[in-house]
């Protein structure tokens, strides 16, 4: 496959770990923001290949599993009503909520459906006018234009039976979460490709400045994360702090300015809750007010369903790059893929499921 | 830890766990770990007998001095026309792979059909036509049927069930259990191809592509692969679950380990492509007219050039080696040449957000 098998090619990685293994005098502990890149550096086994001084920390870019408790339940009270059709993304249907998860809510009888698109929705929407349809908007800067855009061409459609139920988080505030938390190790950053092809990486430049952190755009396969990480070591070693770009063969500086101008015309920003992590400030979307009649939280009036995670979970210190998932007491044992104790042990994106079916 | 405990919540470190279903879910039947604890909880423990519990594609039996296989499917394939073929082909060919590797030549097959009211018989037509032409390419004969029809809304068009039964080749032993170190792994062709062409096809997805199910009935193929050797050990057709699924549960239950090259494996550019934009990793994804035989290793280059001189094996190579270490787990050599486990899928998999 073009522009992919280059990137997965044997030797241009292993040229790319010897270069890695003589620059690297220091040790460095380089985190990967996005899920994406955790599973591609478990399922190459990328972790062994490195020098022992590099350490990776896995980091909460993993929409699936940073959507907190309370939204899964706010998702699953909605998909509960009979005149409702919810529609998701394939991976959000497993994750526990606090009692159920949206597969049970199926099981018992409810209509929920997997689509790929946003776009698919509206057209379940089209055929299905006695229904309310439903779809549950999540994900990061990526994912957010085309749920936008769903909720623009509703408008314009005048499909009032349409809803979304938001769930976007944004990257660059939890990038400063963490490292403005005392017990951050984290030296340098690998920014989520993806986010930054939306976004680009101008709002990564003074994050960079204010942290001292060097902060390297990286794509998503094995050359790529290698790429990346030598970057970040290299600033490392030349003790420089800049943002960098790995994979500008998809990312511009300014990213793309009709995104980003759709983002803006749609959505508010508010402080949203993570979960394990806790409230960011200024960290997800919310509808702007003229697209209030889309909102699903405040269409089914599910706006007071509130729920604690428990202050014991794991997830959240996996989530934030303090500990992994192996040194979870329940990994393996209780918590596996079909009986998911956390979120990121769901998620095809997920720090623990990324463990679980590739670590040795 | 001890058996039968019951944990409160309090004993996770992690959020509220939802361990087990009280109800069917989709997972209970995608090929992987749900799936096989159903069967073993529910099945196994209260059909207990010796033929079952060999959990082969078909139970191998003798009657008068003679081995027979006999084997059942169901067929409840969505859409019921898909992209290289239909339901009515699948569930003949289906059942004829399950009896050919038993290592048997297949006989006589059975036919249950579940009509749900209202389905246009123009297309219940199209599948007998197919399920016809099905059979006379593998010369297997339908002999018994049934026919039920549920009231609209009770059932999904059309389910297919098919028994079949077959008669061994003399002098052959084909079970999973049979696999030992040193054992030479070989595919008949490119992986994935019936998974791929069902969810393009599936609607809502929007999703085009050329690719289509590679639905193939593989005792011809395996009737020549016997002619030339008596030294296979395992065959076994990769469906639901896929390669990843199918190769674990060789090395779970011969007790082996399990070893394979990524780099070996025969996938097409379209199906990677389309795996890559789903968010799928193609081991896991269904074939239907693949086989895997695991071979002794003086036999190998003789069985892959048969293979590969036969219309329904061209593309067979070898993918990877039995070994005596990592008993009971899958390792893979990755392309950038570090290996890492290729675990049982637990549930389906769902395609990924971003």
């Amino acid at each position: 496959m073009k522009y992919i098998d280059e990137y997965r090619d044997a030797k241009a990685a292993l040229a790319l770990i010897k270069k890695i293994k003589s620059t690297a005098k220091k040790s460095a502990v380089i985190m990967e923001i996005c899920g994406g890149q955790t599973h591609t550096i478990l399922k190459y086994g990328i972790e062994e290949l490195l020098p022992t001084n590099i350490t990776l920390v896995h980091g909460p870019g993993c929409p699936v599993c940073v959507t907190p408790l309370e939204l899964i339940d706010k998702a699953i009270t909605i998909a509960s009503f009979k005149d409702v059709i919810f529609t998701s993304y394939g991976d959000m249907l497993r994750v526990p909520g606090s009692k159920l998860d949206l597969i049970n809510v199926k099981a018992n009888g409810g209509d929920v459906r997997m689509v790929y698109s946003p776009l698919d929705a509206l057209k379940i929407a089209e055929v299905n006018k006695d229904k309310k349809v439903v779809f549950f908007s999540v994900g990061f800067e990526t994912t957010a234009p085309p749920n936008a855009m769903a909720v623009v061409e509703a408008q314009r459609r005048k499909l009032d039976n349409f809803s979304i139920l938001c769930a976007h988080v944004l990257v660059p505030p939890a990038i400063e979460a963490l490292l403005s938390s005392r017990e951050s190790r984290i030296q340098a950053f690998l920014a989520a490709g993806h986010v930054c092809t939306v976004m680009g990486y101008s709002e990564y430049i003074p994050i960079s400045k204010k942290y001292n952190t060097p902060i390297v755009v990286t794509g998503f396969e094995p050359v790529d994360i290698l790429q990346g990480i030598l970057l970040a070591v290299q600033q490392l070693e030349e003790s420089k702090c800049e943002v960098e770009n790995q994979y500008s063969r998809a990312v511009r500086l300014e990213g793309n300015p009709n995104a980003k101008k759709l983002l803006t015309e749609t959505f508010d920003i508010v402080d949203r809750k993570w979960r394990g992590i806790g409230t960011i400030p200024q960290s997800g979307y919310r509808l702007k007010e003229k697209y209030s009649t889309f909102d699903a939280e405040k269409i089914f009036n599910v706006e007071y369903i509130t729920k604690e995670e428990s202050p014991l979970c794991i997830a959240g210190e996996v989530l934030q790059g303090l500990k992994k998932p192996t040194d979870c007491s329940a990994f393996r044992t209780h918590c596996k893929p079909e009986t998911p104790l956390g979120a990121p042990m769901v998620s095809t994106e997920g720090a623990c499921a990324a463990y679980y079916h590739y670590h040795k | 830890m001890e058996q039968n405990k019951q944990y409160s919540v309090n004993d996770y470190s992690c959020p509220l766990p939802i361990t087990d279903y009280d109800k069917v879910i989709m997972a209970h039947g995608g090929g992987g770990t749900l799936s096989h604890r159903l069967i073993e909880k529910m099945f196994l423990s209260q059909f207990d007998n010796e033929l079952l519990n060999l959990q082969h594609d078909g139970s191998v039996f003798e009657i008068g001095g003679e081995r027979f296989a006999f084997t059942t499917d169901s067929y409840v394939v969505q859409p019921i026309f898909f992209p290289g073929g239909d339901i009515g082909e699948l569930a003949v060919n289906g059942t004829v792979n399950d009896l050919a590797m038993c290592g048997a030549e297949p006989i006589y097959l059975s036919v249950g059909f579940i009509l749900e009211e209202g389905f246009p018989l123009e297309d219940l037509w199209r599948i007998t036509l197919s399920m016809k032409r099905a059979g006379e390419r593998t010369r297997i004969k339908i002999i018994t049927g049934d026919t039920k029809v549920v009231d609209r809304g009770k059932g999904d068009k059309i389910f297919i069930n098919t028994s079949g039964i077959g008669k061994v080749y003399p002098g052959i032993e084909i079970s999973p259990k049979n696999s030992r170190p040193g054992d030479v792994i070989i595919i008949s062709g490119k992986i994935a191809e019936h998974g791929v062409a069902i969810m393009s096809a599936r609607e809502g997805l929007e999703f085009e592509t050329a690719i289509q199910s590679d639905t193939l009935p593989l005792n011809r193929l395996v009737s020549a692969m016997l002619k030339v050797s008596n030294k296979i050990h395992v065959m076994r057709d990769p469906t639901r679950g896929g390669v990843a699924s199918t190769l674990n549960e060789i090395a779970s239950s011969a007790d082996v380990g399990i070893e394979i090259d990524e780099l070996a494996i025969p996938i097409s550019e379209e199906v990677k492509a389309a795996c890559e934009i789903l968010g799928f990793d193609p081991l896991y994804v269904a074939n239907e007219g693949k086989m895997i035989a695991l071979v002794e290793k003086q036999d190998a280059e003789k069985i892959l050039r048969i293979m590969k001189n036969h219309p329904d094996g061209k593309d067979a190579a070898i993918i990877g080696k039995v070994v005596s270490e990592h008993r009971k787990r899958v390792v893979m050599k990755t392309s950038i040449g570090s290996m890492r486990i290729v675990d049982m899928i637990s549930g389906e998999q769902l395609p990924r957000i971003c």
